[in-house]
């Protein structure tokens, strides 16, 4: 066997945005020696660009607010397919681990008292939001980043894994390669905790980074970790749609939530015209109510444009197909308006969303003080990933850890705005604790160096290809299948020609060639990445095809409705024997009638 | 339209520009034409990027001899009709093409001195904070450490000087936690010592370069510097140190 450069960690942690970091802060707390692998540089991850804010019920503006609320909320937002622990150990947390960022040195926006302020967004009853402006993901990484650094973390940066290795069931560590250098390495652990984000490069109109190729999934997947609810992808409502360079890049739902408006061609605020039965009781009557509510009248009830993110890009695509969207192919989000409602209303919007601001007068030449936005829906985030216990977020192989977007369960149909971020931290210190004690009631396991040398050699079989396809275009394609017909509106037939085509790409992918050497080629990171992108394309496909019926993020033109004997069931995805994908469904968990009382006192 | 792109090609022992002709469209940037290049005529192009939207800071480079993001850069901003180059940062060694070692900048900020709260002002064992208390600090904390402030600065650039100087970009992180209304550490000596914040002579050129537009000088290196001077040459000002010490007990 070659000789690999060989780290040993107790806990080695892939990936590095909001839970990767949390989970390696509270690993090295229990005094563990910890490893942190990141694609990037440390500090560029995903979570940097979250914006809106994060979601605890701290009750420092709207003091009826507590976690039973939330949770309510939460499973509501899910259409009742969550994992219910899993959303009860979120509310009940997420306050706890949001003041801890504060004695972090974090700097969040404050309320007149001097406490942390909170915002309105999507599907949350009262303002829940901890947020610094429209960059609470940056404050957020950076606070933790900051704190990680002086705890003694070894920090493996711009390193991408591509397998995990296994003694028996057990997972006991991954092989990777450097970006920089193209040198493989061998990382042993006691336990590996998967914090990968989420899989939106396989879609073409993504406001997710190249990161993004859903590598947790895939890898737990290939050990043999099961899947679930993959077919749950969150298109979010509101991308930039031109120019056509930045499409896909994300306009934070804070806009509405300081009170922005969704408006067709003719100008008509739309959102008010369907209103979902399970949200009527919770939404306003009109547009003044609905302004009061964003200006924190506590007997107002949400604007229509506030309601879940699946509802209102569903009306956003029918707005446009039915010929009422904007020149560029979307509609208009205004929040210039709100002049008509203050004074300085300028100022406040540059106050509120300063990098909104600076995004699209910098990037569309649009003052967003005086102009609507035009926007269009965006993949965003997917609810569906590991299968994990609620409480220690293992995965069925011992020593697998899963935490934050890879790792699935909490958000059931629908994530809330504002539940990724506490998600990360609830879930991510979870993922460290049980990681670490895990680590320390086991020894290292063995490494089978058989399985690194076929790895090594499968990496690097791009490199002797001489005239093989381009790995890019092989991405583009996938990218607009997967845009085009496994979208937000699907269908068996649609669906039935991805599944071919993914066939046809995994045949493509298998002969793509790669120029230049291994030093920081990005030709042959894409060249690799291909492959986790065709594996989650396929779940997600597949996991789509059968749940035949339409409930949050999915629907199904052909199963336009809810089905009853959906509305209790996961689809769970695992690897069989022969290498196949097989999906079932299985039936939820049941939930304990406290919990079920909680959701019906919050109706 | 077709425009070139002088994009410098190359490793740490050797390198030069190297032309690519590319179709441009409305509303692209800098970093478009760049991917745009790197996959379909020179897929090992290095170079990094994240976000595209000005918030991760991975994509700094040189365009046109200026530092900047190259997702933040709109081509229409540039004279198209001549060949627009793209080179890495000077002032960190290169790796390849486009992508330099930064590492320097993760070395320095982890000798900082963390973060040190005083004891929480509420029972629940939160704090109070006024929002005009903060907004300096937020304005510190806007930093998407892209490292470009570092990359003009001459005390960096052209005088070598890493080990003597943490650059801009640390200084006002220390700005940031020195502001922190809750923070009892005390970072000035050597802020006057190892980070040699006595280097700068306020050319505000780093300003000038910030993509957040952060007042890096006026608001961050300046008021430190005042408490440099205040601190060791100023007993009232030891007699102050002595009080916060006395109050955060
Ligand atoms: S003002 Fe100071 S830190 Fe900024 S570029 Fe000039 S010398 Fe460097
Ligand atoms: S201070 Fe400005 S220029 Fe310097 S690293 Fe931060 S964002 Fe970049
Ligand atoms: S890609 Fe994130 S700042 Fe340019």
């Amino acid at each position: 066997m070659p000789d690999y450069e060989t780290f040993e960690h107790d806990v080695l942690i892939i990936g590095a945005g909001g839970a990767g970091l949390r989970a390696a802060i509270e690993a090295s707390a229990a005094g563990v020696r910890v490893g942190l692998v990141c694609k990037s540089l440390l500090g560029k991850a995903h979570t940097v660009m979250a914006e809106g804010g994060i979601a605890a019920a701290l009750a420092n503006v709207d003091e009826r607010d507590n976690w039973k609320v939330h949770f309510a909320d939460t499973m509501r937002g899910g259409q009742y397919v969550n994992q219910w622990r899993m959303a009860e150990l979120h509310a009940k947390e997420a306050p706890d681990r949001v003041r801890e960022l504060e004695a972090w040195g974090a700097v969040f926006d404050r309320t007149k008292d001097g406490r942390i302020l909170q915002r309105h967004f999507g599907g949350h009853k009262y303002p829940r939001l901890a947020h610094v402006g429209d960059r609470t993901g940056l404050e957020m990484i950076r606070t933790l980043q900051d704190h990680g650094v002086h705890q003694g973390i070894d920090v493996h940066m711009e390193h991408t894994v591509l397998s995990l290795l296994k003694d028996g069931s057990r997972v006991v560590g991954a092989f990777g390669y450097e970006r920089e250098r193209g040198r493989f390495k061998i990382f042993g652990a006691k336990a590996v905790v998967l914090a990968t984000g989420g899989i939106g490069r396989a879609y073409k109109i993504t406001s997710n980074s190249w990161e993004y190729t859903g590598d947790g999934h895939a890898l737990a997947y290939e050990a043999g970790a099961e899947l679930i609810d993959m077919e749950f992808v969150q298109f979010h409502p509101t991308g930039m749609v031109w120019p056509p360079s930045v499409m896909g890049i994300l306009v934070t739902e804070g806009v509405r939530g300081e009170g922005g408006i969704l408006l067709n061609k003719d100008g008509k605020r739309f959102m008010f015209e369907a209103i979902p039965e399970n949200y009527r009781a919770h939404t306003a009557d009109d547009e003044e109510e609905g302004w009061r509510y964003c200006q924190g009248h506590k007997d107002a009830r949400r604007p229509p444009e506030l309601l879940t993110r699946d509802h209102v890009s569903r009306c956003i695509v029918r707005e446009i197909k039915e010929g009422r969207g904007s020149p560029h192919g979307g509609v208009y989000l205004d929040i210039s308006w709100i002049k008509q409602k203050m004074p300085n209303a300028a100022e406040h919007i540059k106050r509120k969303l300063p990098s909104m601001y600076h995004q699209f007068k910098q990037l569309a030449d649009i003052d967003i003080t005086e102009q609507p936005m035009e926007v269009g829906p965006t993949t965003h985030y997917i609810m569906g990933g590991v299968r994990v216990d609620p409480d220690t977020q293992m995965t069925r192989l011992p020593g697998l850890f899963a935490a934050g977007e890879c790792a699935a369960g909490i958000n059931g149909a629908n994530r809330l705005g504002g539940n990724s971020l506490s998600d990360l931290l609830v879930f991510g210190k979870r993922a460290g604790e049980y990681a670490a004690k895990f680590a320390r009631e086991n020894q290292h396991g063995q490494i089978n160096t058989n399985d690194i040398d076929s790895a090594a050699r499968e990496a690097l079989a791009s490199f002797e290809r001489s005239n093989g396809e381009n790995p890019y275009a092989i991405q583009k394609d996938l990218q607009e299948t997967m845009q085009n017909l496994v979208g937000i509106v699907r269908t068996e037939t649609e669906m039935r020609e991805a599944l071919e085509k993914i066939g046809n790409f995994k045949t493509r992918a298998k002969k793509a060639a790669v120029t230049g050497n291994r030093e920081y080629n990005p030709g042959w990171h894409t060249a690799l990445d291909l492959k986790n992108l065709l594996t989650i394309s396929e779940a997600i496909t597949r996991a789509a095809l059968d749940r035949k019926e339409s409930r949050g993020a999915q629907f199904r033109e052909d199963y336009p409705d809810k089905e009853e004997r959906f509305s209790k069931v996961n689809t769970i995805m695992s690897k069989a024997a022969d290498d196949s994908m097989q999906v079932r469904l299985e039936p939820l968990p049941e939930m304990p009638d406290d919990l079920k009382q909680i959701i019906e006192e919050n109706r | 339209m077709t425009a070139t792109f002088k994009i410098w090609r190359g490793d740490a022992k050797e390198g030069g520009f190297r032309d690519y002709a590319t179709e441009v469209a409305e509303g692209m940037v800098v970093l478009d034409a760049v991917i745009q290049i790197q996959a379909a005529q020179a897929r090992d192009l290095a170079c990094r990027w994240n976000c595209k939207a000005g918030k991760c800071g991975s994509c700094s480079a040189e365009v046109n001899g200026i530092p900047k993001l190259m997702c933040m850069t709109r081509l229409s901003e540039l004279p198209l009709e001549k060949p627009v180059t793209v080179e890495p940062m000077k002032t960190f060694p290169v790796i390849k093409d486009l992508v330099t070692d930064v590492s320097w900048n993760f070395r320095v900020k982890k000798k900082i001195k963390p973060f040190k709260p005083r004891l929480p002002d509420a029972p629940d064992g939160t704090w109070r904070m006024q929002q005009e208390d903060i907004d300096r600090v937020q304005e510190f904390r806007k930093c998407i450490e892209c490292f470009l402030c570092q990359d003009v600065c001459h005390v960096l650039r052209d005088h070598q000087m890493h080990e003597k100087f943490i650059g801009p970009r640390f200084l006002i992180h220390v700005a940031a936690l020195e502001m922190h209304p809750l923070d009892t550490e005390d970072r000035i000596e050597e802020l006057r010592s190892t980070q040699g914040i006595g280097y700068c002579n306020i050319t505000k050129c780093c300003t000038k370069v910030c993509p957040e537009s952060i007042q890096i000088t006026d608001n961050g290196i300046i008021p430190l510097k005042e408490r440099v001077v205040d601190e060791f040459y100023d007993p009232l000002g030891w007699f102050w140190k002595g009080l916060k010490k006395l109050l955060n007990r």
